[in-house]
């Protein structure tokens, strides 16, 4: 379906999310929408596919000019939309999710709903039980569901926003094959992404928007460098990760199990030099969040021994508190940023005051403050004292998580660190993570982005179906060989 | 203890349960759909009190169900109306209505108090009643007793096999999935408010003209409360809140045995002792213990006893949905 967007405008109060923007697609091509977090790309698709309305201008499709007010009038006139946090119903069965929204009979007529279901899946070679619970499903799983469900209700325009945010390599594959099938059968793709690798090896033509505006457009191949300019003005370098020179112990591990009612995980003795910064890969939901917590004091382990190094010995922590942990100098920022690691309706302040141990009833509002605006500057966060982080972006929550770790700081743990953040403030993240290292803070982050596992650990665990692999340093590791590894293939991989 | 003891204490139990059954299944149907109608206990006894009066002033068991049905659909109204459209604290509505409700029933109810009135009817059903024990237990009661069963069965086969039931049920988990796949959630929302406090309604009729037959102050006194804590004892599925229901109404009915057989003890400790004993089951299975009892076992075992124990709540309970 050929698709056209012609001088949309949108305000939210008092920000232009959306300025005069106009966009041609045509079908049997994959269009990328690339930009920073913020230039106004998830606003402009959700306006086609109707979860927001325009201010004003116009929607064409195929010449015609429509009007959509609900997700429902976007189904219904073709365009269906992938959001970046899967909107499906996670306690439910995979066939359930299928089946909600669907028209139908009053009662469900199971067996050929999955007729149908498996019909289109097999077509893109996407594997998923239909009796599976959603909520247990990969992010990439969710995905393919999604757009499998998207296509059975006739979705001629399939628009995606950050789909390669939280899926592992394999499942990417499959997703740019399963779009590029799509574009061939004549429908047409809108890829939303602040990726500029994805839409140079996926997209055919590429828009780029910056606050609000649409700055330029191209076809793909296309210099990296006019696509880097058009998105920020100017060039970027990404940091490079120092050798660790340290030989003393940060944190040492001793045969531990962990588990939760889904496995049960396994890792072998482990000991990790001050300084170093250990990448978790893996499939989502293999056990690195497990292992994670088990380091942050969170869970503890139905087996085995935690020491870390505090105060220049190693301490057994085992079955200690997380506030322990913390004591010990041990950080945990999790990826859930709102939901675990900030407190929604709390300013930057409080967030602050929250942190700081203190005896007295009352709060030392000067004092914090001024810390607090001290954090701001250090940190270089998008805000004032007072604001709520709610209302931060992703980076500035990331960055504000950042400000509120403890110290000293022994050991940092983190899941996908950078996930959801633009480029500028991933590599400032990274720089700042790179500089604690160097004063002797060791890292352990599970990612799965595998460029940032490769390119900043000194050594990887792989995680895989229940496996656990022994850590691999990263001078003699493939981005295949790591591919693999994930896949399961684990045989003569234990050397490291 | 013989058999025909043991009959008797179920039969009393089945009696007793049967008003929770229509309350239980009534805030799951509401909650399910993420709406908390806290106002339970004065919905009850409201509709209980006016149930009864509109039975004796038509001298008709029918109208006091239809009386009582609507005083429960006209109380949650209010609850929907604050929660959905006015988009107001649900907990803070529930809980004013139920004191509310709680105290003008006792005003209203005052003429009324301990005066005889028309009561459901016995209705044992011809053969069925005569099978040993079964028929004593489940085909001597009345046409109330029997509904309870249907509605139970009803609303299981609903939530799980129908459409519109999945519709229900992800409307309280993600309303704004449910949105996007092109439902009315707030039509719904106050759908499945009304019906629950219909059921509500029928449960304070189902004392006032059937187990408790009359009209006294706070004759329910704590049922409402109880079928809270059985909505989430049952996972916020039918069929087991309605086991919650029925155990509820064992230890109710263990207790009034307990308490003419051994005497030295204080008569409130009996009374009190099912809601203890309630909040205790509801303790040990939401424990950490739990877990660590477990967390023994292999992980093909493990997950399917966590699944059957613990439910979690709708995602979407008690918040508001903004449609944007």
């Amino acid at each position: 379906m050929n698709i056209q967007l012609t001088h949309i405008y949108k305000r939210f109060g008092a920000v232009q999310a959306n300025d005069d923007v106009s966009l041609d697609v045509e079908a049997g091509t994959i269009h990328g929408l690339l930009g920073e977090n913020g230039a106004g790309k998830s606003t402009l698709v959700k306006m086609l596919s109707g979860f927001i309305t325009r201010d004003s201008g116009e929607i064409l499709l195929d010449g015609k000019s429509i009007s959509v007010k609900t997700p429902a009038d976007g189904i219904r006139s073709g365009v269906g939309m992938l959001h970046q946090d899967p909107l499906d119903f996670p306690p439910m069965s995979v066939l359930d999710n299928f089946i909600n929204g669907r028209p139908g009979r009053l009662f469900i007529d199971r067996r050929s709903a999955v007729k149908e279901f498996k019909a289109i899946a097999e077509q893109f070679n996407f594997v998923i039980d239909t009796e599976e619970q959603v909520g247990l499903l990969t992010m990439g799983e969710r995905q393919q569901l999604e757009i499998v469900r998207l296509l059975s209700l006739g979705v001629r325009t399939l628009i995606l926003d950050e789909p390669t945010t939280g899926i592992s390599a394999s499942q990417k594959t499959a997703l740019f094959a399963a779009l590029k099938k799509l574009a061939k059968q004549g429908k047409s793709i809108i890829f939303v992404s602040h990726k500029l690798e994805d839409v140079e090896e996926l997209c055919n033509n590429v828009t780029v928007m910056r606050a609000g505006k649409v700055v330029g457009s191209s076809a793909i191949p296309c210099a990296t460098s006019k696509l880097v300019g058009m998105m920020f003005g100017r060039e970027l370098a990404t940091p490079v990760k120092p050798a660790t020179s340290r030989t003393d112990t940060a944190i040492k591990i001793e045969g531990l199990t962990i588990g939760d009612d889904r496995m049960d995980v396994r890792v072998n003795d482990l000991s990790i030099k001050r300084g170093e910064v250990i990448g978790l890969a893996g499939l989502e939901g293999s056990g690195q969040r497990l292992f994670l917590l088990t380091c942050a004091g969170v869970l503890r382990p139905f087996a085995g021994k935690l020491m870390v190094n505090a105060d220049g010995r190693l301490a057994e922590m085992t079955g200690k508190s997380y506030h322990q942990f913390q004591k010990a100098g041990v950080g945990y920022l999790p990826a859930d940023r709102l939901r675990e690691g900030l407190i929604w309706g709390l300013t930057i302040q409080e967030h602050v005051v929250l942190r700081t141990p203190s005896d007295g009833l009352f709060v030392n509002r000067e004092a914090s403050h001024s810390v607090a605006e001290t954090a701001i500057k250090t940190f270089n966060i998008r805000g004032k004292t007072d604001t709520r982080v709610g209302q931060l972006s992703g980076g500035n929550q990331q960055r504000t998580q950042l400000a509120l770790l403890p110290t000293p700081l022994n050991l940092v743990l983190m899941e996908h660190p950078t996930r959801g953040l633009d480029i500028e403030s991933t590599i400032w993240v990274w720089q700042q993570l790179i500089m604690r290292c160097q004063g002797g803070t060791s890292i352990i982050f599970a990612s799965s982005d595998l460029d940032e596992i490769v390119q900043y650990s000194d050594r990887v665990i792989v995680f895989s179906g229940g496996k656990v692999s022994e850590p691999i340093a990263t001078a003699v590791l493939t981005a295949s060989k790591l591919g693999e590894m994930i896949g399961g293939k684990f045989i003569g991989a234990s050397a490291s | 203890m013989d058999l025909s003891q043991l009959v008797i204490i179920l039969a009393t139990a089945i009696a007793t349960a049967t008003p929770l059954v229509f309350a239980a299944i009534g805030e799951t149907i509401t909650e399910r759909a993420g709406v908390i109608n806290l106002s339970t206990e004065g919905t009850i006894l409201l509709s209980a009190m006016t149930g009864f009066a509109a039975a004796r002033a038509a001298n008709n068991v029918l109208v006091g169900f239809a009386a009582a049905a609507i005083v429960g659909a006209l109380v949650s109204l209010i609850v929907a109306f604050g929660a959905i459209t006015l988009k107001q604290s649900q907990i803070a509505i529930g809980f004013v209505l139920a004191l509310l409700c709680a105290d003008l029933s006792s005003f209203l109810g005052n003429p009324i108090v301990l005066v005889p009135g028309p009561t459901v009817p016995s209705m044992p059903i011809p053969l069925l009643q005569d099978i040993p024990v079964l028929g004593r237990l489940f085909f001597q009661s009345d046409l109330l007793v029997y509904a309870s069963y249907l509605l139970i069965a009803v609303t299981w086969v609903f939530f799980y096999r129908t459409r519109p039931g999945l519709l229900l049920r992800s409307i309280g988990e993600q309303p704004a999935a449910a949105f996007a796949r092109g439902n009315n959630v707030i039509r719904m929302r106050y759908l499945y408010t009304l019906i629950g406090g219909a059921l509500l309604g029928i449960a304070g009729a189902a004392f006032s003209l059937d187990f408790k037959a009359g009209w006294s102050n706070r004759a329910t006194a704590g049922y409402g409360w109880i079928a809270l804590a059985i909505v989430i004892f049952g996972g916020w599925n039918p069929l087991r809140a309605a086991v919650g229901a029925y155990f509820f109404g064992v230890l109710q009915s263990l207790a009034s045995v307990a308490q003419s057989s051994i005497q030295s003890v204080p008569t409130q400790v009996f009374s009190v002792a099912p809601f203890v004993l309630m909040i205790l089951v509801l303790v040990l299975t939401s424990g950490q213990w739990l877990d660590n009892l477990l967390s023994r076992l292999p992980v093909e075992v493990r997950r399917p006893i966590l699944r059957a124990i613990r439910a979690p709540a709708p995602a979407a309970l008690g918040k508001v949905f903004e449609q944007d």
